[in-house]
């Protein structure tokens, strides 16, 4: 993937989605990387039968655990990096380039929860590659989190908070995570990898339902910023969704409206956005749980009259 | 982006008058801009003196200084939300009104919607200097046209003007534009890009704040609306601008073209008023400040004025 020339009148307005603004503060992105190296210093590939069989510390004996501490362990099969990737040294490379992209994340708070929606496709630069992602994971019982940018970001992260869920669960003391936690979590984790300038190229959502049943809505962006809000939208959404957000979206409006106003957002967004199908999901969180819809489409309207031959009285206008 | 305009049989870019140039930075524009061109190059200084258009001798020198550090001034752009909406019986154009250098806003109120003709008006985005002076050329072309035709003016006329202009500037006269009118043909509303291509439209947004704008616009319009609720759309599309887009601010204008005639509305609505109100005017009786001492030097002791008439010397 090569960088689009980014540069045209910004007074035709903002534009040029592609990567080239997906930098942070109009920045380029640096030189590409050929080899395709964990960058802490592990072998790229590693199959070993014998590890595999073997217990986590080199022994099957559950009795001699050794606490998790900051040494060098044998990679496990799966993995192609170390699991402790945040305590390894890493080797400070420029910004790295998203490849595999998603668009726009939209979420409003209403009275029982919160809504959030995003489109299923995954871009390969101007190439819609993927048409059926899911971007928006359900974490522990009452938090969603949804992730615009750079997907296989946002599966490291999905296997982040599978490692936090799953030691809660194996505890069995019925504690899990609130969405204000793992928020918190979230945006330690993006900070301290914008620090050794390796950042994860995406824009989170985090929406839950705490114990008390108040609702929780936040954002974290690839470089640590973190802000709670009543609606949030990330990518294209942020000029065209919030518009139509700050107008019409109310703490308090009921289930029917949220998912009207999201509907109204999303048909905007892929009216106006390159980088989107007509394919949606919509989740809702509420105190009962984290309920995921299964694709859908809009009704798109093209039939204007003023979009039938247009340069009916000017020869030479499109 | 950079949009292509291709030529149609219809259609001639209006070719530079005899006796000027197109001056081109590089070899590629000079072999499209055609008749007469001039290539920057060292040796061609002589010819290079003569020719009108834009120079480029700077751009190295330019170049050098930002290298150093050295930014050259900002120029004057309007930052810009200005959208456009065809209803029933016409058109009706709206803008905000704050134009920006750099990051400060030197004009609060400043008037973004220009007049062309009796029937056809126009917003501008991009730089304030560009708009003002090719829709006041087109505005005046299109007055001398009248003159000669004695008809009214058709939108596609201001528009053929104003983009065979921007063609032929290839993108360096930085006016993004959505013109609008009612003629004999009907109501028409037109975006104009600063490279010159166009676009003709239902409803059409540009500047910083066009992606907000539009969102009102594509979740609000509908064909054949009446004037009250196209006005309403217009002025809600501008707010949302003003509001959610940092380059945009201030009031909404509107102009409501129909073919009986343009409604200019200078600040129909003003959603950012002034709310402090100083609670004491800077009024104190005298001897609020107590008065130590009084000196009075007339300046009639200190000069000599001579009456008289004695010419001034300007002849160094």
């Amino acid at each position: 993937m090569y960088p689009a020339p980014a540069g045209h009148s910004p007074a035709i307005g903002p534009g040029n989605a592609g990567p080239p603004a997906l930098l942070p503060y109009g920045g380029h992105p640096g030189p590409m990387r050929t080899t395709h190296v964990p960058k802490n210093g592990t072998e790229p590939f590693v199959v070993d039968p014998a590890d595999a069989t073997e217990g986590r510390n080199g022994t099957s004996d559950p009795t001699k655990h050794t606490q998790y501490v900051l040494q060098a362990r044998k990679p496990v099969v799966k993995y192609l990096v170390r699991m402790s990737d945040m305590t390894a040294k890493r080797e400070s490379v420029p910004c790295r380039y998203p490849y595999v992209t998603g668009t726009s994340v939209l979420a409003v708070k209403y009275k029982e929860g919160v809504m959030m929606a995003a489109d299923t496709l995954g871009s390969y630069g101007s190439t819609k590659r993927y048409k059926s992602v899911c971007r928006i994971k359900e974490v522990g019982t009452n938090v969603m989190l949804g992730a615009s940018g750079e997907l296989s970001d946002f599966q490291h992260i999905q296997k982040l908070l599978d490692e936090l869920t799953t030691e809660d669960f194996m505890m069995d003391d019925g504690a899990v995570l609130s969405p204000q936690e793992i928020f918190s979590y979230l945006q330690r984790v993006m900070y301290n990898r914008r620090n050794d300038f390796d950042p994860l190229w995406n824009s989170l959502v985090i929406a839950g339902v705490d114990r008390k049943g108040v609702p929780f809505l936040g954002a974290v962006g690839m470089i640590g910023q973190a802000y709670t809000d009543s609606h949030i939208a990330t990518g294209f959404g942020n000029a065209l969704a919030r518009p139509l957000f700050r107008s019409h979206q109310k703490d308090d409006m009921s289930e029917a409206e949220a998912e009207e106003l999201l509907k109204k957002a999303l048909k905007v967004c892929y009216y106006r956005d390159k980088n989107s199908i007509n394919k949606f999901q919509l989740a809702k969180v509420t105190q009962a749980g984290v309920d995921v819809s299964e694709p859908f489409k809009l009704e798109t309207n093209w039939d204007y009259g003023a979009f039938v031959n247009p340069s009916k009285h000017v020869p030479g206008t499109w | 982006f950079v949009r292509v305009f291709h030529a149609t049989s219809n259609w001639n870019p209006r070719r530079p008058p005899r006796g000027s140039h197109v001056v081109c930075a590089d070899a590629c524009r000079a072999q499209l801009a055609g008749d007469r061109v001039l290539a920057l190059r060292s040796g061609m200084e002589d010819a290079y003196e003569e020719s009108k258009g834009f120079r480029f001798d700077h751009v190295r020198r330019n170049a050098f200084l930002a290298e150093r550090g050295i930014q050259p001034p900002k120029t004057l752009k309007t930052g810009t939300t200005i959208a456009g909406v065809i209803f029933k019986d016409g058109v009706i154009l709206g803008a905000d009104t704050r134009s920006t250098a750099g990051y400060t806003v030197a004009d609060k109120n400043c008037e973004k919607i220009h007049y062309i003709a009796p029937n056809i008006y126009c917003c501008g985005a991009g730089t304030a200097a560009d708009t003002e002076a090719v829709t006041a050329m087109v505005c005046s072309e299109l007055k001398l046209h009248r003159y000669a035709t004695k008809r009214e003016s058709q939108i596609a006329s201001a528009l053929t003007l104003l983009k065979s202009h921007l063609f032929q500037y290839q993108g360096y006269v930085s006016a993004a534009l959505v013109l609008g009118g009612v003629d004999l043909h009907g109501p028409h509303l037109f975006t104009v890009y600063p490279h010159g291509s166009t676009d003709s439209l239902p409803f059409a947004t540009m500047g910083s704040g066009s992606l907000n704008a539009m969102a009102v616009f594509e979740s609000g319009y509908k064909d054949d609306m009446t004037k009250e609720e196209a006005m309403e759309l217009v002025a809600n599309a501008i707010k949302a601008g003003i509001f959610n887009d940092l380059g945009s601010g201030s009031n909404v204008d509107l102009c409501i073209i129909t073919k009986d005639g343009a409604e200019y509305l200078r600040n129909y609505d003003k959603p950012n008023p002034r709310t402090y109100v100083r609670r004491q005017a800077y009024i104190f009786p005298p001897g609020t400040t107590p008065v130590l001492r009084s000196k009075v030097t007339p300046l009639r002791d200190m000069v000599t004025v001579t009456e008289g008439a004695e010419s001034m010397e300007v002849d160094a």
